[in-house]
């Protein structure tokens, strides 16, 4: 095509001599700043290649004067992100737990800090929105087996629950009343514990039912079975069950038993991480006041002593059968 | 390509040298006109940032900001939010149908008269007339040797435009942060590095552009002059040589009236003088007709008219004309007045459209109220079970104070029979429908807010939250936002029966 080459008049220019339905396209030169601009491009490219790594060889590629690499700017990036936090992390490391919700502007950041941590470390049982599931307690809602305040439930998080080989792990045990009781009478507790659960009417099952859970059950879980805290036991009274409130949930976990646990987190996050895992679980919604701050103060060396805070996973198998999830 | 010839024929090289332009002073109507828009675009380009308006404690007292770091544009008494964006698309779609305005009514007249690079071009060619002399100087002086003498004018020339240059791009800077602060920190050293490098980056392309390059960003790199081309029609003012007056030229006065007295021929009016191009500052000849390189700067009118007026012919030999008046007066008619020409259906459509967004953004920029509210419903979980039967949700309600000054907002919660909300610093015990939440001056606060109702209800029913304002005395206003409905989710309901 280019043989249709041709000056063209008004402009004196030449064509590039594609023609197209009579349109043709003139050959304007190009301005030779523009063609300068060109080639200090080509310039720039060539010191780049010598200042940062370009040319692939076997097993890696030229490195390049600056000694510049993605993995030592990613490196260098996280260790000024932990500068810039450092000051933050001092103080969540000094201030004691208890006091943590009274500094609203340190308790946000903690707050941040563990929602991150939970999605990493805490997802895998507790869910991504920390609504637990069969087994795994919901920690959004106001039922805590082991404590709902802050103090309570970093201790949960310290030692775990029934952490095998660990001796402050928050620990009880629900005895597996299939062996003690026979099936009739286990059939009897249920019915009572659907009666003070509220999910049914007394009737004679229940009322044989209530004789059994006074002589078998409360001294975990209390005349009422509210549950008592300091040995984590469900309370039998409420809408929420770690497994199951229907009867044939209720009859497996009298039976069998349950025993959840949850890992202890001081031998794998830093005390500041797992503040801030504490304070973020705490602020879902359920968290509590402490009950008695000296008690709780105590708390972390004893971890029997203060209530038991819910992070924990664990089904808490002391007895029967708490939660369900919504 | 059918040869290597095609790429190394001198007759079509790859590249071409810049031809040197060196625009002759001329004064002039068209001159002076510049003159008073340089002054005032100039003006208000480095004046504004140093204007004071008076917000009160909270906010920023310049008057007109962009403050890119807490993302907030104060122009006046008017303050635009992030979210209200939209003001800012309308002034671009307003300056985009101004441009249609513009360019339908007057041609390029923003190329000619208002674009920086033409004011700075121009002030830049000021300067050089100054210390070099005028057109043939710069011209005796471009083509010597480099002896000291034009090395030091040379000099001389660069620093008062890199004087400029520093000015200009100096001025910008203060638009995005307040003013005389920046400027003594700038001068300290204490200013941030964007802020240098913004001033250095402007610096070297009003350097360049100006002094340089010139010309050649009006026709190479700037998209305007294509987008306005394309927009000029019959109706549209443009610069035009009268060929049909001008036509056939003559060389000089006494050539012409000897030619005219042994022709009986009519000569043309052009005595082909040349000044129309001596004073052409993109270095083009308007007699070869309208091009892509005439910004429309009537310069070369302001030139002819002075000769015509020396030769005594009447003047308007280079004029404003549109193409239809050419027709018209090529046939010998008189073209229709200015007014008519300007005045048409497609302009004053432009301009009823152009008004139209214009007055609606006014308008509603006096109805805003400065008070506003979200909610957003954790969909993980979208409910929570409570222990005594009911059921929570939670929402991450966000309240904008808009108003340059701290307000205690009442939100409140309402359409959902039995519900109670509290906030992070609340408790369920201490619940109501209605809570005071404090929010700062010109701010958001975000309010984790925790609904409770009763458990049994439809899987999900809605929930008004609302946010108002109000208050008498020293802080007295009253302003309401738009509530929002969000939803309120249970589990599903259970069969009947099952209890």
């Amino acid at each position: 095509m280019a043989k249709n080459k041709r000056i063209d008049a008004p402009t004196g220019t030449s064509t590039v001599g594609h023609e197209w339905d009579g349109i043709e396209e003139l050959d304007t030169p190009l301005p030779r700043w523009w063609l300068l601009t060109f080639y200090v491009c080509i310039l720039i490219s060539v010191v780049y290649v010598f200042l940062f790594p370009a040319i692939p060889l076997a097993n890696s590629a030229t490195r390049g004067f600056l000694g510049w690499s993605s993995h030592g700017q990613f490196e260098a990036e996280m260790a000024a992100a932990a500068a810039r936090r450092a000051p933050v992390a001092k103080a969540l490391a000094d201030i004691p737990i208890e006091s943590l919700p009274a500094n609203p502007q340190l308790m946000a950041a903690a707050i941040e800090g563990g929602r991150a941590a939970f999605k990493v470390h805490c997802v895998q049982c507790h869910g991504s929105g920390a609504a637990g599931s069969k087994g795994y307690p919901n920690l959004n809602d106001d039922d805590w087996l082991w404590g709902g305040d802050i103090a309570s439930i970093q201790t949960t998080l310290i030692h775990g629950i029934r952490n095998p080989e660990h001796d402050e792990t928050r620990a009880s045990a629900m005895p597996a009343f299939g062996e003690i009781l026979q099936p009739a009478e286990i059939n009897s507790l249920v019915a009572y514990v659907q009666t003070i659960s509220g999910q049914a009417k007394p009737n004679a099952a229940s009322a044989r039912g209530a004789a059994l859970f006074a002589a078998n059950c409360v001294v975990c879980h209390g005349p009422q079975g509210a549950g008592i805290r300091e040995l984590g036991s469900p309370k039998l009274t409420d809408g929420i069950w770690l497994y199951g409130g229907d009867a044939a949930t209720l009859r497996r976990t009298i039976t069998y038993s349950r025993a959840g646990v949850m890992p202890r987190w001081n031998n794998r996050l830093d005390p500041v991480t797992i503040k801030m895992l504490a304070a973020y679980v705490y602020s879902l919604g359920g968290g509590e006041v402490a009950p008695q701050v000296a008690a709780t103060v105590a708390a972390p060396a004893t971890p029997a002593a203060p209530g038991g805070a819910p992070a924990a996973a664990p089904a808490d198998a002391a007895t029967v059968a708490p939660n369900v999830q919504p | 390509m059918s040869s290597l010839s095609d790429l190394t024929s001198p007759n079509s090289p790859l590249y071409q040298k810049r031809k040197g332009v060196y625009p002759k002073a001329v004064d002039g109507f068209f001159r002076r006109l510049k003159w008073v828009i340089m002054a005032v675009t100039l003006t208000i380009y480095y004046v504004t940032p140093w204007l004071r308006w008076d917000r009160g404690p909270y906010a920023p007292s310049q008057a007109v900001l962009v403050d890119l770091a807490h993302r907030r544009f104060y122009m006046f008494s008017i303050e635009i939010w992030p979210h209200e964006f939209y003001y800012v698309a309308g002034m671009l779609v307003m300056a985009g149908i101004g441009l249609f305005l513009v360019t339908s009514a007057v041609g390029r007249a923003w190329c000619g008269y208002a674009c920086p690079q033409t004011v700075w071009t121009d002030l830049f060619q000021h300067v050089e007339r100054w210390i070099d002399g005028d057109r043939n100087a710069q011209i005796r002086l471009a083509n010597a040797p480099w002896t000291a003498a034009k090395t030091t004018r040379r000099a001389a020339k660069y620093s008062i435009w890199l004087l400029i240059a520093i000015s200009t791009g100096g001025a910008w800077i203060f638009y995005f942060a307040d003013a005389p602060t920046l400027l003594r920190d700038f001068l300290t050293g204490n200013a941030p590095s964007v802020a240098y490098a913004t001033v250095g980056v402007l610096t070297a392309t009003t350097f360049v552009f100006g002094g340089f390059m010139r010309e050649q960003v009006c026709i190479y790199m700037c998209p305007w002059p294509r987008i306005q081309t394309a927009m000029l029609d019959e109706k549209s003012l443009i610069v035009t040589y009268k060929d049909w007056r001008g036509e056939p030229r003559t060389q000089g006065l006494k050539k012409a009236a000897a030619t005219e007295a042994s022709f009986d021929d009519k000569l043309g009016d052009c005595i082909d003088c040349n000044q129309c191009v001596s004073v052409c500052p993109t270095g083009i000849d308007i007699r070869e007709g309208p091009q892509i390189g005439c910004i429309t700067c009537a310069l070369c009118i302001d030139a002819c008219d002075k000769v015509m007026d020396q030769i005594g012919r009447p003047r308007g030999l280079i004029d404003y004309a549109t193409l239809e008046d050419a027709v018209i007066e090529k046939a010998g008619g008189t073209a229709p007045p200015v007014l008519k020409t300007l005045l048409r259906p497609r302009t004053i459509i432009y301009f009823t459209i152009w008004a139209s967004i214009g007055a609606a953004m006014l308008f509603t920029l006096g109805q805003r109220t400065r008070l506003d509210i979200s909610a957003q419903h954790d969909r993980n979980p979208a409910f929570v079970q409570l222990s005594d039967g009911e059921v929570r949700n939670n929402y991450t309600v966000k309240i904008r104070n808009m108003e340059t000054r701290p307000r205690v907002v009442t939100l409140a919660i309402s359409g959902l029979p039995g519900a109670v909300a509290w906030a992070e610093t609340g408790s369920r015990a201490t619940a109501t429908t209605t809570m005071r939440v404090p929010v700062p001056a010109d701010s958001v606060t975000k309010v984790r807010l925790f609904v409770a109702a009763p458990g049994a209800g439809p899987q999900r029913s809605p929930l008004t939250i609302s946010a108002k304002f109000d208050a008498s005395g020293a802080e007295a206003g009253r302003s309401e936002a738009d509530s929002v409905v969000a939803n309120f989710e249970r589990a599903k309901p259970v069969e009947e029966g099952e209890e």
